[in-house]
């Protein structure tokens, strides 16, 4: 398949400023959505994740947060620095996002239809009968049963599941080219997880959407994405093709974060799990911020600048001085049997 | 092994009041006839969706609410029949921790206070310097450093704060602890950390669990036994390994088919289920399952399936079904 760039995101970098001291919360990220095509965003709370899409989205409030530096280039446009009235043309339109938690996403005092009927105003200049129409055909395209009667539904009538389905409805209405899904699973059941992801995997196929979908769930990633980044502490540490990634783990985190779930050879009370918790984003290590939990430390890991490595090809890198080719790195890799 | 506790045909009725003389319309049914029994020294895993009971489940089993009809027995004792010294000697041998550390600490006790109350109120120290020494001690066995007693639960991360409520648990040397979804509020590289401390305190103290979670591969990690529990009935019981190898009841089919692939060339053979739990208000006849079963056939409305089928196939004795199939 031709990759085909809808957004191309050029050393995005976002800050937040906390009394009088700027700390990072995204740095230098670079990536490519492709048409038709998943990237994954994976990391543990509070690593830029979300930042990183509402960065996109230029939804973060001003001030707390200084305006995001760097390029979005959207058909030919930087969406950082387009005006507003553009942008809003576009958010929610062409690139629409769907939340964690659909419950508070959605508004408790009007009905399912009115807040829909919202979106197809503004993004399809459909109004009336018309509307209603469009509403439904949306509703269906979700698979929810009788669409007709729910449009009189208030968001606390729906379960979950519903609620999230109708979140991703909202989100179709405009004929998104990008669909930011933050989380769209992490509330939900495992039965309803499997309904919700298949069903953005097929309308994904049927609109050819770029999806850049944020999770923390390594399963969820095995099971959506083409293309995976991994995040931790406000940088990019590994980045690769979804195979590449899960056959060979580089980074030493990716290696934690997937060796902490449980898995059919896991022995019990012998997890391994990563020590210690997430760095505050106040205090973040110097050099390599993953290197006080790291278990291949080395010293030249502790100050300065981390570059990223290839790992077998240009599509696959990490960031992380096991990769440097120097004798010491080559010895810590022997010593953990990784090659 | 004995049996620590026995649940038997356990019904659990929240009424549902409607009106202006607020006359009872309704019960929802949180537990609807639960049979189970937890040996010494087991990890027995309660799964299912949310709202099929596991926490109401929880809850009863060691008397924070008490069961509409069924009976719940510690060590052979009911525990509804039990006087309010013998009730004071329970609350003691029975502990409970809850999903989300930092609502289940109160923001202006110290750590010191939240472990050491207890210590205090049952007797098990005398006096403010040995509930010191004591809370040092349990502070040292859930991994934390004795200098934290002083502070204060905001000044915690959520791995650290549930590990205080660990701690809390274990103060009273208890023999049986319920874990109502422990770690599922906890990011994956601290879920790790917190599920060996679980297994540590377990053998050194030899601890039970009533293991409540929605997440199946921690359930199989943890657990020795598992129960499927489906709008609070009891679908499937059986060893772990049976339950997750040879899963026979086609609701605990589905749930294992849809986990997600721990590797994208994974291939699934996915069982997808249509719809959503039905409301425990008014659950269907039958089988509960069979609104959304794939294999439903009319029977399953009629005859409830009460019957506990023994597993011809591994000619184990562990292994209950309810099902027509």
């Amino acid at each position: 398949m031709k990759r085909e760039p809808v957004l191309i995101v050029n050393q995005l970098n976002a800050k937040l400023q906390i009394g009088d001291k700027i700390y990072p919360v995204v740095e230098d990220l670079s990536f490519e959505l492709i048409k038709g095509q998943t990237l994954a965003i994976v990391g543990e709370s509070g690593c830029g994740k979300t930042m990183t899409a509402l960065s996109l989205m230029r939804l973060l409030s001003n001030p707390l947060s200084l305006p995001p530096t760097g390029e979005v280039l959207y058909k030919g446009n930087n969406l950082l620095t387009i005006p507003e009235k553009e942008m809003r043309k576009i958010r929610g339109g062409k690139i629409a996002m769907i939340f964690q938690d659909p419950s508070s996403a959605l508004n408790p005092v009007y009905r399912i239809g009115d807040q829909l009927m919202e979106s197809v105003a503004l993004h399809r200049r459909l109004f009336g009968d018309e509307a209603v129409a469009c509403v439904i055909e949306a509703l269906k395209e979700v698979h929810i049963s009788s669409p007709e009667e729910r449009l009189y539904d208030y968001p606390h009538q729906l379960s979950g599941g519903m609620k999230q389905r109708i979140m991703i409805a909202m989100a179709l209405i405009g004929e998104p080219d990008i669909l930011i899904a933050d989380e769209p699973t992490t509330a939900l059941d495992v039965t309803i997880q499997l309904q919700v992801l298949g069903l953005i995997k097929q309308l994904q196929l049927k609109k050819q959407m770029a999806v850049l979908l944020i999770t923390h769930d390594m399963g969820v990633v095995a099971e959506m994405a083409d293309e995976v980044i991994v995040m931790y502490a406000s940088n990019k540490v590994e980045s690769g093709e979804v195979n590449q990634i899960f056959d060979h783990m580089a980074h030493p985190y990716t290696m934690g974060l997937f060796n902490s779930r449980p898995n059919d050879s896991s022995s019990k009370g012998n997890l391994k799990a990563i020590k210690g918790s997430v760095p505050s984003i106040m205090n973040y290590p110097e050099g390599c911020r993953f290197h006080p939990r790291c278990p291949f430390v080395m010293e030249s890991c502790k100050k300065g600048y981390i570059p990223n490595f290839e790992i077998k090809n240009s599509s696959h890198l990490a960031k992380c001085l096991l990769y440097d080719g120097s004798f010491v790195s080559l010895e810590k890799l022997k010593e953990h049997n990784l090659i | 092994m004995s049996v620590l506790l026995e649940i038997k045909d356990l019904h659990v009725n929240f009424p549902i009041y409607a009106g202006i003389f607020k006359r009872k319309v309704a019960d929802l049914k949180a537990c609807n006839g639960v049979s189970l029994n937890l040996k010494k020294g087991e990890v027995l895993g309660i799964v299912g969706e949310s709202g099929c009971g596991k926490s109401t489940l929880g809850r009863a089993a060691i008397r924070l609410i008490d069961p509409t009809y069924g009976t719940v027995k510690f060590l052979g004792n009911d525990l509804m029949s039990l006087k309010k010294k013998e009730l004071m000697q329970f609350r003691q041998e029975a502990q409970i921790v809850f999903q989300d550390p930092f609502s289940s600490l109160n923001p202006r006790k110290s750590i010191r206070d939240a472990i050491g109350e207890s210590l205090l109120y049952h007797g098990i120290v005398k006096n403010l310097d040995e509930q010191r020494d004591h809370v040092a001690e349990i502070l040292t066995q859930v991994g934390l450093s004795p200098d934290i007693m002083n502070r204060y639960p905001h000044q915690f991360s959520g791995g650290q704060q549930q590990r205080i409520c660990i701690a809390r648990a274990i103060a009273l040397n208890p023999k049986l602890i319920v874990c109502d979804e422990v770690v599922s509020a906890l990011d994956v590289s601290v879920q790790a950390q917190i599920l060996n401390l679980l297994h540590d305190l377990k053998e050194r103290l030899g601890l039970s669990y009533l293991f409540i979670s929605h997440d199946l591969s921690i359930v199989r990690h943890i657990s020795d036994r598992v129960v499927v529990l489906y709008l609070g009935k009891v679908m499937e019981t059986a060893t772990t390994k049976e339950i997750f190898g040879n899963p026979k009841h086609p609701y605990t089919q589905a749930l294992l088919s849809s986990t997600p692939k721990s590797n994208p060339r994974e291939v699934k053979n996915r069982i997808f289920l249509k719809g959503q739990i039905p409301s425990p208000i008014n659950p269907p006849s039958g089988c509960p399952f069979r609104t959304r079963c794939p294999y439903a056939k009319a029977i399953c409305a009629e005859i409830p399936p009460d019957k506990t089928i023994f597993d011809p196939a591994t000619g184990k004795e562990d292994h209950h079904y309810h099902c027509i199939l």
